[in-house]
């Protein structure tokens, strides 16, 4: 198997995807000479031409709006957000037109969004964010979000197949740092969570940048088990619960604002159908609600680190 | 490229079964709207009603010069669009009393359908969201380098709105198959057109680089040549047009709306100028039996009303359902297309 960067992964999946299946073409700002601003479809116009990688207006709703049209009859588009943080500006053609269209009118919208997302690099405010809790929130809209080169490329070919309304949140910290083996071919990933690292005292559930980060805090912590999440909609809700009964010690981590953020949910349910295998409180590190600040020592100080992971593991194996 | 106004309803494309046919669609659309609106006083619509009174002829003339394989994203006032492309009064009905056989089987209410199987999709309540949609069809259509066209309605509130503006520059810079149809009723709610821009938006389609025209939309045969004459262009790679239909809202904004906001005066010029009234001075002219044809639609009617009213509400067990699609995904399906010149 050919090892590969996150970032090299996610080109490779969506590639393998193009070649394979006419129905799919990229839609984004500056992604067709210039390769998108992080080049993941860098040298793809050459392979598929201008008409399958379409550099677009700098407008996401119109990203978003007309990648529901073009599904509609028939298409499997591929947007991409320059920054995860602009989905804002599509927020609306994603929670009210996509989200909703298959309940009301039993009409499927198959449309990926690349979003990549996350902070740790001084991006500052509009540049580092994690926005996908405020989907998880908005019915009819699936995120995924991998942690490896390996699911980065299966869980992006499971996303462009979906005939739902996709988010991959692809993490930027991890672009250039992450390496792995990554299999050949166009294998999906199933979107339910993975078991990282296998332990018995506590588990640390979490997912994209953070699990690199719980897996560093707790290398030296006994018997540690780190669950990747991978799908956040849909949530694997029985593997949180038999990592709850096989640990009984729970530390959530998200590099999101701690307020509604992915693992509070995962909290409640730990709470509502877990409790009886709890032997001690449910714990969460976050990011804390603020906008992610510009500064190195700011934004440090802000994001969830090893050390602040490994405290609230310590801390609660002590307990 | 600059913007016409004043076109003229003379057509040679449509045959006498044409235009009796667009009569017999703006005549069902304003039966079944007022029936319902009856069905809404007595407690059997839920929510609140919406209609498209004095509008009729925008969407019977622009969906009547569509095609099969066009495709359609339709607006609240624009109910003839729909029974163009084939759906029934009875499932009309059941849509607007929230029941199992409506159209979105009481997924959603009033006028926010569209039957995908008929090439439709129904609109949002943020306007105008389907212009992107309709240029995204517009958008696929051109990378297949398919002969068809996508067309949307939306008011003159929608223009003061992003997606309004994303929309006319996507499908001017791509040059797309896309006809918008503008339909200009004077109010956005209760905002007059003055409150809402400074320049009239027919003449900002020349800014995103294709023709806008103006149209009379109480002159459904204007209406027809217009769209049919921008879906030429569209089907022949010229892109994109704006067609601005000047009409009048005759009624509320919805049924609470008791349009105190507007000049009876006003309204009863535009009621000299009923779009219904209009095309049936041109029938009588031809000799066609106006009457019989009333009473046919009437008919129609009574019979949906009849077969609406048995329909189920739908279960509550089912609420929770089909927020995902678990198998293929579908894609939109042909209307009826029943303009002589594109039937096949």
């Amino acid at each position: 198997m050919p090892a590969m960067t996150y970032l090299q992964a996610i080109t490779d999946g969506l590639r393998s995807e193009m070649r394979a299946d006419e129905r799919v073409f990229c839609m984004g700002e500056d992604i067709g000479v210039f390769g998108g601003a992080f080049k993941v479809t860098d040298g793809f116009i050459d392979e598929f031409g201008p008409d399958r990688v379409m550099d677009t207006p700098l407008a996401e709703s119109g990203i978003v709006g007309t990648a529901v049209g073009a599904a509609v009859v028939g298409m499997r588009p591929v947007c991409e957000m320059q920054f995860s943080d602009f989905i804002s500006c599509g927020f609306d053609q994603l929670v009210n037109v996509a989200g909703k269209m298959h309940y009301r009118q039993g009409l499927a919208v198959p449309i990926t969004v690349r979003l990549p997302t996350g902070g740790g690099f001084s991006g500052g405010p509009f540049h580092s964010q994690n926005p996908e809790a405020w989907f998880m929130h908005s019915p009819g809209i699936k995120i995924v979000a991998p942690a490896t080169a390996e699911d980065a490329k299966g869980l992006l070919i499971s996303a462009i197949r979906d005939p739902n309304p996709v988010l991959f949140c692809e993490h930027k910290f991890l672009y250039r740092r992450v390496k792995g083996e990554v299999e050949e071919g166009a294998n999906p990933t199933p979107m339910r969570a993975r078991i990282a690292r296998d332990g018995d005292t506590l588990v640390v559930i979490t997912y994209g940048a953070m699990v690199h980060t719980a897996l560093e805090a707790t290398a030296e912590l006994e018997g540690v088990r780190v669950l990747d999440l991978r799908s956040l909609v849909p949530l694997d809700e029985e593997a949180i619960l038999e990592s709850v009964r096989a640990c009984s010690k729970v530390v959530i981590v998200d590099e999101a604002n701690e307020l509604c953020a992915a693992g509070a949910q995962v909290a409640a349910l730990v709470a509502e159908r877990g409790f009886e295998d709890l032997d001690g409180p449910v714990v969460r590190v976050a990011t804390p609600n603020v906008p992610i600040p510009f500064s190195p020592p700011l934004e440090q100080a802000v994001l969830p680190s090893v050390d602040r992971v490994k405290e609230a593991c310590v801390e609660l194996l002590e307990y | 490229m600059a913007t016409e106004t004043a076109r003229s309803g003379e057509t040679e494309h449509l045959i006498r079964d044409d235009r009796v046919a667009l009569l017999r669609y703006m005549l069902l659309m304003r039966g079944i709207e007022e029936r319902a609106m009856t069905l809404y006083r007595q407690g059997k619509v839920p929510g609140s009603f919406y209609d498209g009174f004095g509008q009729e002829a925008v969407s019977a003339g622009a969906a009547f010069a569509m095609g099969p394989k066009d495709r359609l994203c339709v607006l609240h006032r624009d109910l003839a669009a729909h029974l163009v492309r084939g759906v029934t009064p009875a499932r009309i009905f059941g849509q607007y009393m929230g029941r199992a056989g409506g159209v979105t089987a009481g997924r959603d209410g009033n006028v926010h359908f569209g039957d995908w199987r008929l090439g439709c999709v129904g609109m949002v309540s943020m306007l105008p969201d389907m212009m992107l949609v309709a240029t995204g069809m517009a958008m696929a259509f051109k990378l297949r380098h398919e002969q068809r066209c996508a067309l949307t309605w939306f008011g003159d509130g929608s223009t003061s709105r992003g997606d309004f503006h994303e929309a006319m520059n996507w499908a001017g810079v791509q040059k797309l198959p896309v006809v918008f149809v503008l339909e200009n009723n004077q109010f956005a709610y209760s905002t007059p057109l003055e409150a809402q821009f400074a320049v009239d938006p027919v003449h900002r389609a020349e800014g995103y680089g294709f023709p806008g025209w103006s149209v009379d939309g109480n002159d459904v045969e204007a209406v027809f040549e217009a769209a049919r004459e921008a879906r030429e262009r569209a089907l022949a790679g010229e892109g994109p047009t704006l067609i601005a239909c000047e009409t009048m809202r005759m009624h509320g904004h919805a049924a609470h709306d008791d349009m105190k906001y507007v000049d009876k005066t006003r309204l009863e010029e535009w009621r000299r100028k009923d779009p219904i009234e209009r095309q049936e001075r041109v029938l009588d002219g031809l000799g066609v039996d106006v009457a019989a044809v009333r009473e046919g639609v009437a008919r129609e009617i009574e019979a949906g009303v009849e077969e609406a009213l048995a329909m189920p509400m739908p279960d509550p067990e089912t609420a929770t359902e089909g927020v995902f699609c678990d198998g293929e995904a579908n894609v939109l399906g042909d209307g009826q297309a029943p303009w002589s010149e594109v039937q096949s």
